[in-house]
């Protein structure tokens, strides 16, 4: 799944990746870090990420930033005081650790807060689901051009590993 | 040497199509007051994150020249960064830290940047070249030859604490920074 989904990223025009790992998405960082034509940057911290994808946007490109549910913690100052206030568009690709309950402690409080957490900070977003993958992908693509804000994908256990 | 004519120095040796991000809080108002241009961005928010924004800019903008203007608060707030940019091999880097081992900002609060030398750090992390410098003859020195060498680079200069007055905010609105900024450094050559 990872191969595909990379191909309709890019088909929709991403072409700046970079990001901290998630196991949730090792189907992705697989392809990611092992194929240098992504120029794929493991960021050392996903607020870092953040300030990395506003930069590659400078520079004329349309980044993406993968990130684990408990890194959305970490970016969050990024997001709003960068990204949201200065027009900077991502589509922030974050796993959902903690999803239903079930999961190790430490992912327990922000899964379940996550979709609250999302819309809290006025950042639309989808649920992974690969039967409409494409037309959601496709709409908040649109959306993030549109506002020229962040716009989220919200990968849960099992679509991307 | 008082940090506003410092930035204002460092400031008048880059080139015109260099591209410059300047972190938060004195040092971006300091550079936004005195030499203004559309090259230059000013991060209002986002404390620690100039050296990220440029290190971004840097990779995908391999032909131009990024120069972040940093403070000593911003590197230790996202010290991890030092690392990726040297990782990276970013050799169109270079970072010029303002170090008054305060946050000057918000009332000249202390660091810690007089008891860790951030220059060594940036060296012990893989920059090519780090150094630090003290006093306006040092860093004429410095500066004749820093933007010379490729990066990644650090120039830390040691600057007195205390804020210059009349110095104002960053005025144009963010939306307004960003689209002047991407069409600077989208322009070829």
């Amino acid at each position: 799944m990872g191969k595909p989904f990379l191909d309709l990223l890019e088909r929709l025009g991403y072409n700046f990746f970079t990001g901290v790992p998630c196991s949730l998405f090792t189907g992705v960082t697989r392809i990611l870090d092992a194929e240098p034509r992504y120029g794929y940057l493991s960021a050392v911290r996903e607020d870092s990420a953040m300030g990395i994808a506003a930069g590659a946007y400078f520079g004329g490109r349309q980044p993406v930033v993968f990130m684990q549910n408990s890194g959305f913690g970490v970016s969050i100052n990024a997001l709003v005081s960068l990204h949201q206030i200065y027009e900077i568009p991502a589509l922030l690709v974050v796993s959902w650790r903690g999803q239903g309950g079930q999961d190790a402690p430490e992912h327990l409080v922000m899964g379940a807060v996550m979709e609250e957490c999302l819309r809290l900070f006025q950042v639309p977003f989808a649920v992974f689901e690969p039967s409409t993958l494409e037309r959601d992908l496709g709409g908040l693509t649109r959306t993030m051009r549109e506002t020229r804000k962040p716009v989220a994908l919200v990968v849960p256990k099992g679509m991307l590993q | 040497m008082k940090r506003a004519a410092t930035v204002d120095r460092v400031a008048d040796a880059l080139e015109p199509g260099w591209l410059v991000v300047a972190c938060n809080g004195m040092i971006g108002r300091e550079l936004y007051t005195q030499a203004d241009a559309p090259t230059r961005f000013y991060m209002i928010g986002s404390m620690g994150l100039a050296s990220s924004i440029g290190l971004g800019l840097a990779l995908v903008q391999p032909s131009k020249t990024v120069v972040v203007f940093d403070g000593d608060g911003n590197v230790l707030m996202n010290m991890g960064t030092l690392g990726s940019v040297a990782a990276a091999g970013v050799t169109n880097f270079y970072h010029v830290v303002f170090d008054n081992a305060a946050h000057g900002s918000t009332g000249d609060q202390r660091t810690i940047s007089d008891s860790v030398p951030l220059e060594e750090v940036a060296r012990a992390a893989g920059y090519r070249r780090a150094l630090r410098v003290k006093g306006s003859e040092g860093l004429d020195a410095a500066l004749a030859t820093f933007f010379v060498d490729p990066g990644p680079a650090m120039l830390l200069v040691e600057v007195e604490r205390g804020n210059q007055p009349g110095i104002g905010r960053v005025e144009p609105e963010p939306p307004e920074l960003t689209a002047r900024f991407r069409s600077a450094a989208m322009k070829s050559g």
